[in-house]
């Protein structure tokens, strides 16, 4: 392991991320406050607490995971796309460093963006709602090994990419609607008998569940199913990493 | 060969839609020499490089690196490798400065801006350090791609068709970049189309076509072993026919009959029919007066061109 390759990569990418600061930032603060607006305070007043806590508290750990996978995939994903189709990654490939080196520096830079954007948004929740982090170091492991492992997901998915269409149509089609129907605003035994099963079957309920566990102490399932869960899909995200590099898959002709 | 920096034995790449691109290619690269690789369009040179360097995996054979397998052992190989590649690709929104600091973090060297300057100024980029990428011409950001790659200080360096888009003054200074680093001992192997690239830079020449390496050979030694040369005797008046007394020279008319075309060894000097004396002696002897003469050594573009359509 050589650290020179992984900081180049790491501080290349996180240059990148102070050049679109705005989108990057910005975007999705505005976008976590106009749900705290909308779903916390205008609709939220009119829901019931959940297990003693409050719906517009209640939904903050699930926003702040939504903001979390997003924004984890589409820069991951677009670090190493954009040097795969500009043709830059030629360099990348004749370099002398491991797969491991180059997941460090891309997936790194990529996770340490989503875990300060995920800080950012919290504390813009707390302007809209008063709560506690009831255990806040399980609540940084959470958010940096979601990050972590959502930045793999997205780095796989910015190889496989081909176009500019697919890089988009992984986040929209799958990320977004599994964490919408994954827990972030409801509480899963609010569902049917029939889907509260089917729902065991999506990785996000176990992150938001587990997540939220952090803040308030209340949770879906267990919070050692959750860390299970995310360490498994962790495992499975760099065993994938590991083969695209071993058998050049979408990387050399 | 005792002192081969790198050595391709039985490379073949056959691509995904089924198209070999090399074909048992077996080549050995001199320590410190300047190699020239010819070829048409499409002959695998490109190819070739992408596979030395790691960009493309081989469906067969191996690649020695100072002694590395490429494969196996490409930390060690690739560290010296330094790669030009023929496409410009750049990341745009960089500075000049800071994307060849990066290549050289990426090969896993320390920082070291005296390096990085020194290489800067060889290239007469010094000026444009704080440009971005975006804002520099082609031929500019042909030079920082040579500059990323010896960014890393590699012992060996492959330039595929590094002077494209370059103008002539431009080219001239590169050219003097490269024998410089050959003079440093860096290995160089370079693609070009400009024919006269390879005769002014290279030690030795290689020529592929259709993924196989058809020729390799000290560039000295082919230009005399194939290099022919021309005389041409221009008359005064046409001849209808050619006399008697040249029949025995292999000579070709042109159509007016004015000129006659004449080939001869240029290094051996001793074609059978008795070379330029001989045949100026029986001009003489027919009566043919002679207006002019010129002679004209085939260059290595003729060489070129005469062996790629000859196995075309
Ligand atoms: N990724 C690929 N998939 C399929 N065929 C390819 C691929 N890359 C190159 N080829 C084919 O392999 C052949 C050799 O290409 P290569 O780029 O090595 O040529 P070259 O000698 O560098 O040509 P040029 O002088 O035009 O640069 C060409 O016929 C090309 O179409
Ligand atoms: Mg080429």
């Amino acid at each position: 392991m050589n650290v020179y390759p992984v900081r180049a990569i790491y501080m290349a990418e996180m240059m990148r991320t102070r050049r679109t600061l705005l989108q990057s930032v910005v975007s999705p603060v505005i976008s976590t406050s106009l749900y705290f607006v909308v779903f916390g305070a205008a609709i939220g007043s009119r829901i019931d607490e959940i297990g003693g806590v409050s719906y517009g508290a209640f939904i903050v750990p699930g926003l702040i995971m939504l903001m979390l996978l997003t924004q984890s995939v589409s820069n991951a994903s677009f670090g190493i796309f954009f040097p795969k189709f500009s043709g830059s990654i030629y360099e990348l490939l004749s370099a002398p460093i491991s797969f491991l080196e180059i997941v460090i520096g891309y997936v790194g830079a990529a996770a340490t963006k989503s875990v300060v954007l995920g800080l950012i948004i919290l504390a813009t929740a707390r302007l809209f709602v008063p709560m506690e982090v009831a255990h806040p170091v399980w609540m940084l492991l959470f958010l940096l090994l979601t990050a972590v492992t959502f930045s793999m997901l997205g780095f796989i998915i910015g190889i496989w990419a081909d176009g500019f269409d697919k890089l988009q149509l992984v986040p929209l089609l799958v990320i977004t609607p599994l964490t919408f129907l994954g827990g972030s605003f409801y509480s899963i035994d609010m569902l049917p008998p029939f889907w509260q099963g089917v729902t065991l079957f999506n990785p996000v309920v176990y992150l938001v569940s587990g997540f939220r566990w952090s803040f308030y102490g209340i949770s879906d399932v267990s919070m050692v199913a959750s860390l299970a869960m995310i360490l498994l899909f962790l495992l499975v995200c760099l065993a994938t990493i590991a083969w695209i590099f071993r058998t050049g898959y979408r990387l050399k002709p | 060969m005792s002192d081969s920096i790198i050595r391709i034995e039985g490379l073949s790449k056959t691509f995904a839609g089924g198209f070999q691109a090399l074909r048992q290619v077996d080549l050995s690269i001199q320590r410190g020499e300047i190699f020239a690789l010819l070829g048409p369009n499409g002959a695998g040179k490109t190819t070739l490089i992408s596979a030395v360097c790691g960009l493309v995996s081989p469906t067969q054979g191996t690649v020695w690196v100072d002694g590395f397998d490429n494969v196996k052992a490409y930390r060690a190989a690739r560290e010296r490798i330094g790669l030009v590649p023929q496409e410009l690709t750049n990341e745009a929104f960089e500075t000049v400065w800071n994307t060849v600091s990066f290549s050289r973090g990426l090969f896993g060297k320390p920082p070291n801006p005296k390096h990085i300057e020194r290489v800067l100024r060889s290239l007469t980029l010094w000026e444009k350090r704080n440009n971005r990428l975006i804002t520099l011409s082609g031929g500019m950001k042909r030079r920082v791609l040579i500059a990323k790659a010896l960014s890393h200080e590699p012992r060996i360096l492959f330039l595929d068709e590094p002077t494209a888009g370059v103008d002539v003054e431009l080219r001239r200074e590169m050219w003097n970049v490269v024998r410089e680093l050959r003079d440093q001992g860096v290995t160089i192997i370079l693609t070009t189309h400009y024919i006269e690239e390879a005769e002014e830079m290279a030690d030795r020449i290689g020529v592929i076509n259709h993924g196989e390496i058809v020729l390799v050979e000290e560039k000295n030694v082919l230009i005399e072993k194939l290099g022919r040369k021309q005389l041409t005797v221009q008359l005064f008046e046409p001849l209808e026919a050619l006399p008697p007394e040249l029949a025995t020279f292999a000579l070709i008319q042109n159509e007016a009959g004015d000129e006659l075309i004449y080939s001869y060894e240029s290094a051996i000097q001793k074609a059978g029919d008795g070379g330029i004396s001989a045949l100026l002696g029986a001009l003489n002897k027919a009566g043919v007066g002679v207006k002019d003469l010129h002679t004209r050594q085939s260059s290595l573009e003729d060489i070129f061109v005469d062996l790629v359509k000859e196995r075309a």
